[in-house]
């Protein structure tokens, strides 16, 4: 850690740090440059100054966590009505990438009532060394106070360098209680994740939008969290069963809450554009809403959806579940034919992991042409029909 | 009902490059607006206190400047305002800020209900929320669509999970976190601006706070640091098709039954 100091002798007010900074932080006040509260330390001062008057003053070391003290990689296992959400096998398959590295094992800890017992064993196949299951039924239910007890009675046990936990809704409220609970650091929506000798979790995520990478660190404390959205990694293949179920004391304690859940209801539950192989995207370029159909057409041949960006859900043509982009889901599909799509870096974010990516675009300098992998620059009115005619003839 | 509301300044756009060989940073100066998820966090504390009565007190961490954001959130309704603003506070990640914000609140106010939008358009993590609730020992609702029901010590609330609609009943005080479209957020109102254009903002910097070691607070009080920022990666393999609409067609449905797509 470090502050920025301004030498005042060497300052020659010439004013030209005040111009570079991109957070208004800085100002000439009294013959000398303030700096305020909006500054994030991107140290853009520094390399401007023409005299060298700004430089970094290091604090003392803050005492450092005994990193070897910590050791595996846990997964949070968030459990549904229907059984394990697939975000788990994910990070099962990263977390085991992660352990080999340092040599750790990989843990997982299941939460839920009495069926978390069964769903367990499940999780022996995918390499998980040990599975702890906490098991009541006080826990069929998602109460953050709760939960957070019970990862705190397993993390103390266990000591994990590193807890995953996906990015779900219960997921996105859990890790933060959790990661306060132990005064640790939490990074949301990894996107890259790496494993450093010393244990250090290298934690990435797209930062302003998506137009930076950042790459962060816990510096000096443990457990280290990360949440990961759902098919941003790999699944973990199955593998040889090496390791052990434990079943896990819940205490009165732990199940101490200041909610009580009343009621759950499902809705309504249709498939989500982020369990489809094949998406067809439409973008701006389509210039009538009863022109979604054509496209509908192609989806419905290639046996996919038709998802949509921000701007036409914000037009009413379609709903938000549809929306691809930062604001919206995340999306791996196998195939992806965006139409008349620009490819802002935000609708790119949600899914610039697809395997293959098609776009239909008449402006050749649009961006989206610098992610896609076949590139059309004619006009989807014409592409898209003869396109899925094509398809529909193939498949005879 | 004593409730606070949570509210951040965030900047007008998103707009922002990095040169890759210098490693600068180019923003684009827009203006710095109100979240627009805590818009919706402002509504729900606005109907909370038509329908029970009580007032309402808006909070903020950040640089002097957000204190334009406070009078609009009078504009709105809102009874007290207050900044919490110091070059100590900088840097803050989700640990750091959230703390600053539980201490701050606990050492201006008593309160029933705290409500928060539901993330930023900026940092976007929907961490601060629940990490406040557990510096405050209280309990925690996340993505709540919906205010069910309200009696003297607990307020009954409508969660949102992806497949799953909760109604959870949570003892006061107690912290939540609103979705979007929770309700259809007014818009300031001139009356309102005129009753309060002489209303200030209170500005509260570190030395108000009970806790004074610094290393709680700001970039020394951050569990977490950015190590490096860097462009993100271009993709390769790039192919302009080129030929008729009839020609790519046919071309493109021959690789989709070749990779197995169709």
């Amino acid at each position: 850690m470090a502050t920025l100091n301004f030498n005042q002798d060497q300052c020659i007010l010439c004013g030209q740090c005040v111009e570079k900074c991109p957070f208004g932080a800085l100002e000439i006040k009294d013959n000398k440059i303030e700096i305020n509260a909006s500054c994030k330390m991107c140290k853009l001062c520094m390399k401007s100054c023409p005299v060298q008057a700004v430089s970094l003053v290091e604090d003392e070391v803050k005492k450092t966590v005994d990193k070897d003290a910590w050791k595996g990689v846990m997964v949070f296992v968030e459990q549904e009505e229907s059984g394990i959400h697939p975000v788990a096998f994910e990070l099962i398959g990263k977390a085991r990438e992660l352990a080999a590295k340092i040599n750790h094992p990989v843990y997982a800890v299941l939460i839920g009532g009495e069926q978390a017992k069964e769903q367990a064993q499940s999780l022996l196949e995918y390499g998980v060394d040990k599975v702890y299951v906490y098991a009541h039924e006080a826990l069929a239910h998602f109460r953050g106070d709760v939960y957070t007890n019970i990862m705190e009675d397993c993390i103390k046990t266990v000591k994990p360098t590193v807890v995953l936990v996906g990015a779900t809704s219960l997921g996105r409220s859990l890790a933060p209680a959790c990661a306060t609970r132990f005064r640790t650091g939490l990074t949301a929506d990894c996107t890259v994740l790496d494993m450093k000798e010393n244990t250090d979790l290298v934690q990435i995520r797209p930062a302003f939008g998506g137009n930076i990478m950042a790459q962060i660190i816990t510096t000096n404390t443990r457990p280290q969290f990360a949440t990961v959205r759902y098919k941003v990694m790999n699944v973990a293949e199955k593998t040889a069963q090496n390791g052990e179920v434990v079943n896990c004391e819940v205490t009165d304690e732990m199940l101490k809450s200041g909610m009580e859940v009343i009621s759950t209801e499902i809705v309504e539950k249709t498939k989500g554009i982020e369990e489809e192989d094949v998406l067809v995207v439409a973008g701006r370029g389509v210039k009538k809403q009863e022109d979604l159909a054509m496209l509908q057409e192609l989806a419905d041949a290639l046996g996919g959806q038709l998802a949509t960006t921000r701007p036409l859900v914000e037009k009413g043509w379609n709903d938000v579940t549809k929306q691809i982009g930062l604001s919206g889901r995340t999306v791996k599909p196998k195939l992806i034919i965006t139409c008349g799509v620009s490819g802002a870096v935000q609708f790119a974010a949600g899914m610039d992991g697809a395997e293959c990516i098609v776009a239909i675009n008449t402006d050749a300098e649009a961006p989206i042409f610098k992610i896609a992998n076949y590139c059309i620059t004619e006009d989807l009115y014409s592409v898209v029909p003869v396109l899925t005619a094509a398809v529909r003839a193939k498949q005879q | 009902m004593k409730i606070v509301v949570c509210i951040k300044q965030v900047p007008g756009t998103s707009q922002v490059e990095i040169d890759p060989e210098t490693g600068v940073l180019k923003r684009d100066g827009a203006a710095a607006k109100i979240n627009p998820y805590d818009l919706y966090a402002l509504e729900t504390a606005m109907r909370l206190k038509e329908r029970c009565g009580g007032t309402v007190t808006a909070v903020t961490m950040g640089p002097p400047q957000a204190e334009a954001m406070m009078k609009e959130a009078y504009m709105m309704g809102v009874d007290q305002a207050y900044v919490f603003t110091d070059r100590t506070f900088a840097g803050a990640d989700v640990l750091a800020t959230s703390y600053t914000l539980a201490q701050g609140i606990t050492s201006i106010c008593d309160y029933d209900i705290i409500i928060c939008g539901k993330q930023t358009t900026d940092g976007d993590t929907a961490q601060v929320g629940p990490a406040m609730a557990e510096y405050l020992g209280i309990p925690c609702a996340a993505w709540v669509g919906e205010i069910a029901d309200v009696d003297d010590d607990a307020v009954t609330v409508g969660q949102d999970f992806v497949n799953v609609r909760q109604l959870a009943k949570m003892k006061l005080p107690c912290l939540i976190t609103v979705e979007k479209d929770i309700y259809t957020p007014r818009l300031p109102s001139y009356r309102l601006k005129a009753a309060t254009k002489d209303r200030k903002v209170e500005m509260i910097t570190f030395a108000d706070f009970k806790d004074q070691d610094v290393t709680h607070y700001g970039l020394k009080g951050s569990a977490t640091s950015v190590e490096r920022i860097f462009p993100p990666e271009s993709h390769d393999g790039q192919i302009f098709m080129k030929g008729s609409a009839e020609q790519v067609a046919g071309e493109l449905a021959d690789i989709f039954a070749e990779r197995k797509y169709i």
